[in-house]
């Protein structure tokens, strides 16, 4: 496979004006509240974040083509793939603000808590996949990971897994070419990311991942093919991360500013924007008021999350188990009673 | 061994990488594999300027595959090199703890003494800067645990240097703990005690000592890492309230020395043990059983233990203050020891 097979969206338009205007604002929107994120970090009111920024057409394209029953395992960086699929923003803030409202979607999102040790959530959609090809339910699993994650034993035995089984699953990739800060061309040999799944017998594609409608049909396609009874698939979205690896990273140690100023030239929302131009869909006016809803949108996610109150050391022992061993309710209890002393708590 | 003392003051994370230097220096077996260890130096600098003094050969960038280096380690140590790898997170353990546990620490046991491994593994550990579950744990018993591995845990860039020049030269396979804040990393909240003096020249700390940090009559306090660091803040208190407290800093946790515990013990009658680690089954928990079984009428009142309670460690900042063991919980614990 070589660099030209990378898929692009076609020139006759497959998906709606509507469709492109709803990817432009969503791509929109969830640059601001990364940003947003970031600043907030800088000013001690998040801990540290993984930023998105550069990556919305990969995350946003793929979300969209998802079904509402299909259950997403992310890594750490999928808040737009997490928005798109119906967790509130307020939430996506709640979980970098240290809330556990921020792990709890709301009833029927199916989508799994962040993995942060990496690979180890792509296992885990290989069963949910499983669990709903036994169940016989009209569900696929999809799994999200990065370049760096096709290092690790969790994806090559995940792969091979859900090939062997047929399982209904898509593995999704956002090759934004680096592992903090290892370049994707020393993370592995081969060409392109996708061809990996031909080791498992399985279909790969790679797409222009900020190309927001290329991404969206590719997925659309391996989502049918998955809900189809027709296997898994992996999709290899290229893409760059523009921002740092997380608020505790400083990417300038370990990449050249050129190599940043080429992506930009290929930011996905500017690629949305000019394929909104072409369709005539694209004024100074319809983009204002995107723009000032996505700023409401936010803001008001963001004193939503600042008007939460404290959290409670409760919520320290209450989740550990279903029910809570008697030695630990003992702990609790002496938290607690330290507490309302004014001491300290711990074991 | 030329040991200048001089007052030279180095981070964390400056002595650890000139220990590895001075060492890739006079022994070229010596090499150092991982995620982030070249051009970047660590994610908490435990190999900075090394990728630019020994080159890519020498100071390896890894995928990244854990299981893969630290079995390649073993590989490269039974044939007769002196790896060094890193595990950016000991929490990470959870994708290659079979080479870890079932190889790194048995091979040498299960080829009758034949297959040497003079590797060190070394690691991130502790939490109290708001990184969550999964990052923030120094799992000291878990690895403490498993019998065949030396585990050593510096608090002072002194002993950093000092410890990690004696684990690369130690034949065995040892886990070298480094703690995150006591590195002196300019993104993380500054510490005192992540800056020390720390002499020019090669020296080595043995493995397997304690240390009497402060010396005291009335109760001991044993701790390690920042555990131990808490522990003297609390003592200078303890003082100011006319209480002489002993502080150990254990420094290794395998080999563990009873002896400077237990004449400690018998000194002050009185034991305190304080871990950054869960409550259960935990390094307090040994402490605590060794000093009962060899020390137990030496004692005047019931060991007390102070650690994490048995939960994982939380994200939110509030939570995760409450339930670290701070200076004042040391405090308190120790002269209710002494009051009973
Ligand atoms: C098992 C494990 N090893 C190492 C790490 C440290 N780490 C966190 S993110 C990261 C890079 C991941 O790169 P990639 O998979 O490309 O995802 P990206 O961050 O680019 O989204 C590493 C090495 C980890 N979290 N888990
Ligand atoms: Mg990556």
């Amino acid at each position: 496979m070589s660099v030209d097979s990378i898929r692009v969206s076609q020139k006759e338009p497959q998906v709606s004006t509507d469709m492109l205007q709803r990817m432009y604002e969503l791509m929109w929107m969830m640059r601001q509240l990364d940003r947003r994120a970031v600043a907030l970090q800088r000013q001690g009111r998040l801990g540290t974040y993984a930023p998105l920024e550069g990556q919305e057409a990969a995350q946003i394209g793929s979300a969209l083509a998802l079904r509402v029953q299909d259950f997403v395992f992310p890594s750490y960086r999928e808040h737009a793939v997490a928005y798109v699929h119906g967790m509130p923003l307020k939430r996506i803030l709640l979980y970098w603000n240290g809330r556990y409202d921020g792990a709890m979607p709301p009833e029927g999102v199916n989508l799994f808590p962040v993995s942060v040790p990496i690979a180890t959530q792509i296992p885990h959609a290989a069963g949910a996949a499983l669990a709903a090809k036994l169940r016989g339910l009209d569900q696929i699993a999809v799994t999200y990971f990065g370049d760096g994650a096709t290092s690790e034993g969790d994806f090559h035995e995940a792969m091979n897994f859900a090939a062997v089984m047929e399982l209904p699953l898509v593995f999704f990739c956002q090759n934004n070419g680096y592992a903090i800060s290892l370049p994707s061309r020393k993370q592995t040999k081969v060409q392109r990311i996708a061809e990996k799944a031909t080791a498992y017998g399985m279909e790969g594609v790679t797409v222009d991942g900020n190309d927001v409608i290329a991404v969206y049909l590719a997925m659309r396609e391996a989502v049918a093919k998955a809900a189809s009874g027709g296997g898994p698939t992996l999709i290899e979205a290229v893409t760059y991360r523009m921002g740092s690896h997380t608020t505790a990273d400083d990417a300038s140690r370990y990449r050249d500013a050129s190599e940043v100023e080429m992506w930009k030239a290929r930011d996905p929302i500017l690629r949305a924007e000019n394929a909104l131009r072409e369709r005539g869909a694209f004024s100074e006016e319809w983009v204002t008021q995107v723009r000032k809803h996505a700023e409401e949108i936010v803001t008001e996610a963001i004193l939503d999350m600042q008007s939460e109150p404290p959290v409670t050391l409760d919520q320290l022992f209450d989740h550990v188990y279903r029910d809570m061993p008697k030695e630990l309710a003992i702990q609790k209890q002496e938290a607690l009673s330290r507490q309302a002393k004014g001491e300290s708590v711990r074991g | 061994m030329s040991t200048s003392i001089g007052k030279r003051l180095l981070t964390g994370n400056k002595a650890l990488a000139e220990a590895i230097a001075l060492e890739m220096e006079r022994d070229d077996h010596v090499f150092v594999m991982g995620e982030d260890v070249g051009v970047y130096g660590g994610i908490f600098g435990a190999t900075e300027g090394l990728f630019a003094k020994f080159g890519a050969e020498r100071v390896r960038d890894t995928p990244i595959s854990e299981t893969g280096f630290i079995g390649a380690a073993i590989g490269a140590a039974a044939e007769g090199m002196r790896p060094i790898v890193e595990l950016m997170f000991v929490d990470f353990f959870g994708v290659c703890m079979d080479q870890i546990y079932n190889h790194m620490a048995k091979i040498h046991y299960m080829s009758g003494g034949h297959v040497k491994l003079p590797m060190v593994l070394m690691t991130a550990v502790g939490g109290g800067y708001s990184d969550a579950a999964q990052h923030s744990q120094t799992l000291y018993a878990t690895f403490a645990h498993m019998p065949g591995l030396k585990v050593v845990a510096p608090a002072t860039p002194y002993d950093l240097k000092g410890m990690m020049i004696a684990a690369i030269r130690d034949d065995n396979p040892v886990i070298f703990m480094f703690h995150k804040t006591l590195q002196g990393l300019g993104w993380m909240d500054q510490l005192d005690y992540s800056i020390g003096v720390v002499p020019e020249g090669s020296y080595t700390v043995p493995l397997g000592q304690a240390k009497v940090v402060r010396e005291g009559t009335d109760v001991t306090i044993v701790g390690i890492q920042m555990m131990m660091h808490r522990a003297v803040e609390a003592a200078k208190q303890l003082e100011a309230e006319g209480i002489q407290a002993e502080v150990i800093d254990l420094r290794s946790l395998v080999p563990l020395d009873k002896e400077t515990i237990l004449d400690s013990v018998r000194k002050t009658h009185r034991l305190l043990v304080v871990d950054e680690d869960y409550l259960s089954y935990g390094m307090t928990a040994e402490i605590a059983a060794v000093v009962a079984q060899e020390a137990l009428y030496d004692l005047e009142v019931p060991i007390a233990r102070l650690a994490v309670p048995d939960v994982p460690i939380p994200y939110s900042r509030p939570l995760e203050q409450a339930i670290i063991p701070s200076v004042e919980a040391i405090f308190t614990a120790a002269r209710q020891l002494v009051q009973m």
